[in-house]
């Protein structure tokens, strides 16, 4: 039986059946929390922003709180079927056990493209805030972002690829760092501790909703920007201590965290920027947190808020690529993709060809690739993704239904928030094809290609024998 | 020549570093152990420990 302690020094990460080198189970619910909130909270710092310019500041308010509604909900539905299916791949693995082979295999896709995308996106910013810190400190030419884009990306998967205790404190650190900056901002600009400088009635005057209500609508599309990416949390459910406590734990902390930082940021952003400026995140403010700090004429919250546009940033690209790794892992572990991705490297305990394999395709995006391009294909995804997971949620607790089997955490009210959810994604389907229509119908042609390429193909070198592999009871109706 | 274009090659470098040091341990890794073994990860590990541990428990 001590052969089978995963305290023991010795056998430290193997299993009874056959593992023999695994993923290291060391993670916390602050890395947890770090995680999910470090790929999010970029969308505080910058790209909000948009959904003021579609309907005004009022929309975007409207927005930043439908958004955090659905947010909510995917937390709940994510922390109870997480805590229970608690392995690497996230919402793949649930898919793999609740639906089926063909709803896993888009599910792990949508996963890697979104994380894929978004740490592009990261990449791109960082290399942009490069070139703005450049220009502040009297460089007078372009400055070539290329290598700043190329760094960021290099050195981030090469500390994924070192551990994911180190990659996730490093997370820790930058995403408290940057979460803690918007509070200062707040307290600051605020009137709470100093001078107010808000001036919300002034500048809403006569521009409540410009656009009228179909502008509220318009602004959804960008509302996800204040919370996309928090449903990552999943991807750590292998590498965690104690799955049933710290993913809950940490997923609901992490919604709680983002629901406060997306409101301050609404607050202060609104308060002293003009809505015409703040709304045109290309030519106007494209960080509307470091715009606000600049218009306070503190230099310490200027650098303070320079580098929390910077921390956010890197933290969202790292988170990224730990959850588009564990995502292609666990593909390649059930031989969804070429099971040579389903290695672990046997110091560092990580998905280590999974995560160098993502590399290239991440650079390809980030120096070939439109940023706004980039993020909506990155949005396209996770909202494919989020409507699964109502219907997820539904067929899991039809399946299983509580007490059947043992949940770490049970989210309440079933079915108002699988259901309010599916509203809400109906809604926001709508709101990206009113901006977007030809890149929605081009995301949705590509994964009915690839859904007919694993159902007619691929699906043969599946490793059916191993697919469920929870000891869950037969379930019910089957 | 400015310190800004003296950190662009400083980050072309660092990047060249970056992606060397794991080509090189993904090399000698894999040609030091087994396909077998790099492999050899298995999804539930841990719901099938504490399954053994309640079948242990009299």
């Amino acid at each position: 039986m001590t052969n089978f302690d995963i305290t023991s020094k010795t056998m430290d990460g193997m299993g009874p059946h056959g593992t023999k080198v695994g993923l290291l189970r060391v993670l916390g619910p602050t890395h947890v929390w770090a995680l999910g909130v470090g790929i999010v909270l970029v969308g505080e710092y910058m790209g909000w922003n948009f959904a003021v310019g579609k309907g005004g500041a009022y929309a975007a308010l409207i927005a930043c709180w439908f958004a955090g509604i659905l947010y909510t909900c995917v937390a709940m539905i994510d922390s109870e079927v997480t805590s229970t299916v608690a392995s690497a791949g996230g919402q793949y693995t649930q898919a793999k056990h609740i639906i089926g082979p063909l709803m896993a295999f888009n599910v792990g896709l949508y996963l890697v493209f979104a994380y894929t995308m978004l740490e592009a996106a990261n990449a791109i910013t960082a290399g942009y805030l490069f070139s703005v810190v450049a220009t502040m400190s009297g460089y007078e030419a372009a400055l070539d972002q290329r290598p700043f884009i190329v760094l960021v990306i290099m050195f981030l998967a090469w500390l994924n690829y070192r551990g994911v205790l180190a990659t996730l404190t490093f997370n820790l650190v930058i995403t408290a760092i940057a979460f803690l900056a918007i509070i200062v901002l707040f307290l600051a600009t605020s009137g709470i501790a100093g001078g107010g400088i808000m001036e919300h009635a002034a500048l809403f005057e006569g521009y409540e909703l410009p656009y009228g209500w179909i502008g509220v609508l318009a602004a959804m599309h960008f509302g996800l920007w204040f919370y996309l990416g928090i449903e990552g949390t999943t991807q750590a459910a292998e590498e965690v201590r104690s799955p049933a406590r710290a993913l809950p734990f940490g997923t609901l902390a992490g919604i709680m965290t983002l629901l406060i930082a997306a409101s301050l940021t609404w607050y202060v952003s609104t308060g002293v920027l003009p809505w015409e400026f703040l709304g045109d995140g290309v030519n106007g403010s494209v960080a509307p947190l470091f715009d606000t700090a600049r218009l306070s004429g503190s230099t310490g919250l200027i650098w303070l808020l320079g580098f929390g546009t910077l921390f956010a940033t890197l933290a969202s690209a790292n988170g990224c690529i730990n959850d588009a790794s564990r995502a292609w892992f666990a593909m390649g572990r059930d031989k969804y993709l070429p099971g040579w991705f389903g290695a672990v490297h046997p110091k560092y305990r990580t998905p280590y060809r999974s995560i160098v394999f993502l590399v290239p395709i991440a650079l390809i995006f980030a120096l070939g690739a439109p940023l706004d391009q980039v993020i909506t294909f990155s949005i396209l995804s996770g909202l494919l993704g989020y409507t699964f997971m109502p219907l997820n949620i539904i067929l899991f607790r039809r399946k299983w239904p509580l007490n059947s089997i043992k949940r770490g955490y049970e989210h309440p009210f079933h079915p108002l928030p699988a259901i309010t959810l599916l509203t809400l994604c109906g809604v926001t389907f709508f709101a990206v094809f009113l901006g977007y229509g030809t890149q929605l119908v081009a995301m949705v042609g590509f994964y009915i290609v690839v859904s007919l390429w694993f159902h007619f193909w691929r699906y043969r070198f599946v490793n059916r024998g191993a697919q469920f592999t929870m000891p869950w009871p037969k379930p019910r109706g089957y | 020549m400015e310190l800004w274009n003296w950190l662009e090659y400083a980050a072309w470098a660092l990047s060249a570093a970056f992606g060397l040091h794991m080509l090189l341990d993904w090399l000698k890794t894999d040609s030091t152990y087994s396909e077998d073994v790099l492999t050899s990860s298995r999804e539930g590990e841990l719901e099938a420990m504490a399954e053994e541990h309640k079948g242990m428990t009299p």
